[in-house]
């Protein structure tokens, strides 16, 4: 039997990509923390080597250039940066991570940058990346919360005047296959979110799956179509108008300054790794790290949000009336049917005939 | 032990050749770092080092005005790495500023979380990190040599981590293909989720709050944390003698491989692990209960050990400009006169810093980073010491060993050595560890004190398990205590950062933060050279740095400055830079000179 005949029948399921590799180039150096790459090291689903070990059938090969995690150091890591500027490097999808300073503001120097310039000696600034290197992409992905709007560091008062990549770039940027910027917000980010999008992306680009779904945010729809409350274990203390006053309390924390009730997010509902942890759902109030307006529309933190006020007293009355009901019923179903006993008599509602 | 860095003899046989090398980015680490360096191929070591970062964003800048309470969130953004190592120090300092002492089973949650995160942290930087630079790719194309030996030296501990041979350890740290690579970074994940079980989020933490935590304490978040931490501390078993075994092949591989990243023994640790039955965070009692904390605080100089006390590590904080993009701020205003002791504070402290970026072009002359440089004032010689954490272990073990303090069944620290014990687990009998004090501060023992430390957090979180469970069933589950925010006050927190020393500090006006000024390891690390023209500790120990890798100028890449830089465990989250620039030639001497004086 020849090796050839030896291919199992069931092989006819498996297709080759339409592309049969792929780059992927991260830049770290916007102003950030690098906290994301550190988040996707966490991802189980998919994770960082199911996708470059080519678990996942049907996907390109996938080459990853991330700082955090390459092996090369120096101008062999930049080589691909300068590759992918070429067009040499084709495909590949862009990461950006870090919110985009603004380098116009100043006479002279640099507030983020990455690499040398070999003819100046200075630094070459995030943005003079982002500005060669995005036109080339196939793809733009925006990665937590300071890419996607700015986040913590465009918080007022900030000294660099940062922003969003889709600030940057304009919020109807395309890339040249036609796509969108695609943000994928949190602070950091979801580990899972995250590479599922990268996932889905790589589905797309091999062909398997149709142009991913995004909302006006550029978010994936499927991630961020929900809110926090949503999703949250204690909102059902919520419906009951049974609110915590002190952040040691197990109930909700909405008056405690918790956002989830206005917060586009899947973290309570998915956990923030294996399912484990969170916010609202495992005590820390939601200061809404995935928003466009976040930090400075959720501060200070600790406060009750203001919407919040109204909604809260409002269902108190209900929630108290119908905490009590079902405390009620609650008593009721925690004691066993009456027929469960061990007396010498059967009164289940059976009649026997043969005992 | 040991005292300055032992003067180097010039080898006059070897003319100098000096060649310019610079990486930008240095990858395998957090943020952004750039080394700029002169190499003198002649003498194969390294001339001058400049360390370089790339990102500025201002944090005490746009910190002020905010609510004090609001200090933690905002923080613990300063690092994506250990962010909650800020999110905690900050909440140090708010209880301080606030007048918030927590309950007890508050502070062995965030003991629990911070024990998680150093296992986490220094797991993944070691082995998915560090690792990578002595992978048997990384040793073959550097030194062929070193490989070939390593395939022939069997591995002393094989039975206890089942590696037989040296090289065997290095395949098994190749990025993503090597097995003990992948099952490290499968360990970071599972002690992530110990994290998540304390602290709610990695690495931006959701339930600390002045004042305590939220976090529910139940029977099983106890016990979710505790079967993860029993298989840590059998991986621990493992993993000690490997790290043991692969850093004594490179001194017996490479004989002076010591002298790698090798700097006079300048060690600070700012103590890490409140205990509550002590710890009230007022300032007035800060020396005793900084005494208390399960990492002992302290001052190393040259092996001895100078102070524990967190008053007088605080006050002789200083931070200096001199290479940096920065205004001085000499003749700003004075925040804190007086500490609440009644002790003068410096102005060059960061109660009383003022920061004023000037972004400018880089001068590696001038001025070329956006680091400052923190130093500690020794009134015995009025030294301002360039002090190193050495990426947090060897500076919190050589403190705690010198102090002896650190008492605690699983843990004794015995005056020159830190005993862990680690009981029976699933497949491996009870194991007893000690770190000794080793002779050298240098690349490998910083290293190898990164790997003692991760069974050192395992051997805390036993204890601290054990305090928690023991509040529970005595059903103190109270978590947080009230506090009102005050018009006026200030507070300092002091812990270590995975990488090392971290403080915070904070003044409040009119109930908002008027100055916040948090102070990492790196900038402590990778800071340039000062006003006194004092380099930095990554310049300085990568300066007269031998060069032991076999590769020329033309297909150099500076693994032992690596080895010598990620020994620190750099964290910038700003940038790393290795350019490796076209091998230009800058001088040619015949005479050995180049004066780089120690500090």
């Amino acid at each position: 039997m020849t090796a050839k005949a030896a291919a199992p029948y069931g092989r006819v399921t498996q297709k080759a990509p339409a592309v049969a590799e792929i780059h992927i180039i991260w830049i770290t150096a916007g102003l950030g923390c690098d906290g994301d790459s550190v988040s996707i090291t966490a991802a189980t689903q998919p994770s960082i080597e199911d996708v470059l070990l080519g678990a996942i059938p049907g996907l390109p090969k996938v080459h990853l250039h991330n700082p955090v995690l390459a092996y090369e150091v120096g101008d062999d890591f930049m080589k691909y940066w300068y590759r992918a500027e070429e067009g040499k490097l084709d495909p590949f999808v862009l990461v950006v991570e870090g919110s985009i300073p603004n380098e116009k503001i100043k006479k002279e120097g640099y507030w983020a940058g990455m690499g040398t310039n070999p003819k100046t000696g200075q630094p070459i600034t995030t943005n003079e990346w982002i500005d060669r290197l995005s036109p080339k992409a196939l793809a733009v992905i925006a990665c937590g919360t300071c890419a996607t709007y700015g986040g913590i560091h465009a918080m007022e008062g900030n000294p660099t005047g940062c922003m969003g990549l889709a600030d940057y770039l304009g919020w109807d940027w395309k890339s040249k296959a036609g796509l969108p910027i695609v943000n994928v917000p949190g602070c950091p980010v979801q580990p899972d979110n995250f590479m599922e999008t990268v996932l889905y992306l790589l589905y797309q680009v091999a062909g398997l799956a149709p142009m991913i779904p995004l909302d006006d945010q550029l978010r994936p729809t499927w991630l961020f179509g929900k809110t926090v409350h949503e999703g949250c274990d204690r909102a059902g203390y919520y419906e009951q108008g049974d609110f915590a006053s002190s952040y040691s309390s197990p109930k909700c924390i909405v008056k405690l300054g918790c956002w989830g009730p206005v917060v586009n997010c899947n973290v309570p509902k998915r956990g923030w790794m294996a399912g484990i942890g969170g916010c609202p759902n495992v005590g820390g109030i939601c200061i809404g790290c995935t928003m466009p307006g976040f930090p400075d529309k959720f501060m200070p933190f600790m406060d009750e949000p203001p919407g919040a006020k109204l909604s809260s007293t409002a269902i108190s009355a209900y929630g108290k009336a119908i905490r009590a009901l079902r405390s009620i019923t609650n008593d009721t179903v925690n004691k066993e049917p009456k027929w469960r006993h061990p007396r010498a008599e059967l009164t289940t509602g059976y009649h026997p005939r043969s005992f | 032990m040991g005292t300055i860095t032992a003067e180097r003899k010039e080898e006059a046989s070897q003319p100098s050749q000096l060649v310019e090398m610079n990486w930008d980015p240095i990858t395998r680490i957090v943020g952004s770092l750039g080394i700029f360096t002169k190499i003198d191929f002649g003498k194969r070591k390294v001339a001058e080092c400049h360390s370089t970062s790339s990102i500025f964003r201002g944090y005490s800048i746009f910190m002020k005005g905010k609510d004090p309470r609001d200090s933690h969130f905002i923080t613990s953004r300063i690092c994506g790495i250990c962010g909650d190592n800020h999110a905690t120090c900050a909440t140090y300092a708010q209880n301080m500023a606030f007048g918030v002492k927590p309950p007890a089973m508050a502070e062995w949650i965030v003991n629990l979380g911070e024990a998680a995160e150093y296992m986490f942290d220094h797991n993944i930087f070691q082995d998915n990190l560090v690792g990578v630079d002595f992978c048997e790719q990384m040793v073959k194309e550097t030194n062929p040599g070193v490989w070939e030996k390593a395939q022939k030296t069997a591995a002393p501990h094989a039975e206890l981590h089942g590696y037989r041979n040296i090289s065997d350890i290095m395949t098994a740290l190749n990025p993503f293909t090597g097995a003990f690579y992948r099952e490290a970074l499968q360990m970071s994940r599972m002690t992530r989720e110990m994290f998540c079980l304390m602290e709610g989020r990695h690495v931006h933490p959701s339930t600390l709050y002045p004042g305590g935590v939220g976090t529910v304490p139940t029977v099983q978040l106890f016990t979710d944390y505790i079967v993860r931490l029993m298989k840590y501390v059998e991986f621990m078993k493992k993993v000690v003698p490997l790290h043991d075994d692969l850093f004594d092949f490179f001194y017996e591989a490479l004989p002076g491989y010591e002298e790698v990243g090798r700097r006079r023994v300048l060690l600070g640790c700012w103590g890490s692990f409140n205990n509550p039955d002590v710890c009230d965070y007022t300032y007035e009692r800060m020396t005793d209960w900084g005494r208390g904390m399960f990492v002992t605080p302290g001052v190393v100089v040259d092996g001895e050990l100078v102070t524990t006390d967190l008053v007088d590590i605080n006050l002789n904080i200083r931070i200096l400009l001199g290479s940096s993009y920065y205004d001085d701020w000499q003749n700003a205003e004075t925040f804190v006169k007086k500490d609440p002791l009644g002790n003068p504070v410096d102005q060059r402290h960061p109660w009383n810093q003022s920061t004023y970026p000037k972004p400018q072009k880089r001068d590696f002359a001038g001025k070329y980073t956006w680091v400052m440089s923190p130093r500690w004032y020794d009134k015995r010689t009025r030294d301002y010491l360039a002090l190193d954490t050495g990426g947090g272990p060897i500076a919190r073990f050589w403190a705690t060993a010198l102090a002896g303090i650190v008492d605690i069944g699983y843990l004794k620290a015995t005056g020159h050595s830190v005993k862990i014990y680690l009981p029976k687990t699933m497949s491996l009998p009870e194991v007893e560890l000690e770190w000794k004090i080793p002779k050298w501060s240098n690349a490998i023992e910083r290293d190898r004190a990164r790997t003692y430390f991760q069974a050192y957090a395992a051997a805390a979180a036993l204890y601290f398990a054990e305090q928690a469970l023991a509040e529970l069933h005595a059903g103190r589950t109270k978590t947080w205590n009230d506090f009102k925010v005050p018009e006026e006050g200030i507070g300092c927190g002091f812990h270590e950062a995975v990488r090392g020393v971290l403080s915070h500090h904070v003044v409040i006006r009119n109930h908002k933060i008027a100055n916040y000024h948090p102070y990492p390891p790196t900038p402590w690390n990778a800071n340039p050279r000062d006003s006194f023209g004092t380099p930095g500790p990554y310049e300085d120990a990568v300066q007269n740095t031998p060069i032991f890798e076999e590769n020329g100028p033309e297909n150099f890449k500076g693994i032992d400055i690596m080895r010598a830089v990620r020994s620190f465990d750099p964290c910038l989250p700003c940038g790393v830079h290795m350019y490796l620039g076209n091998g230009k030639v800058l001088e040619t001497h015949h005479s050995p000179m180049f004066g780089l004086q120690q500090p």
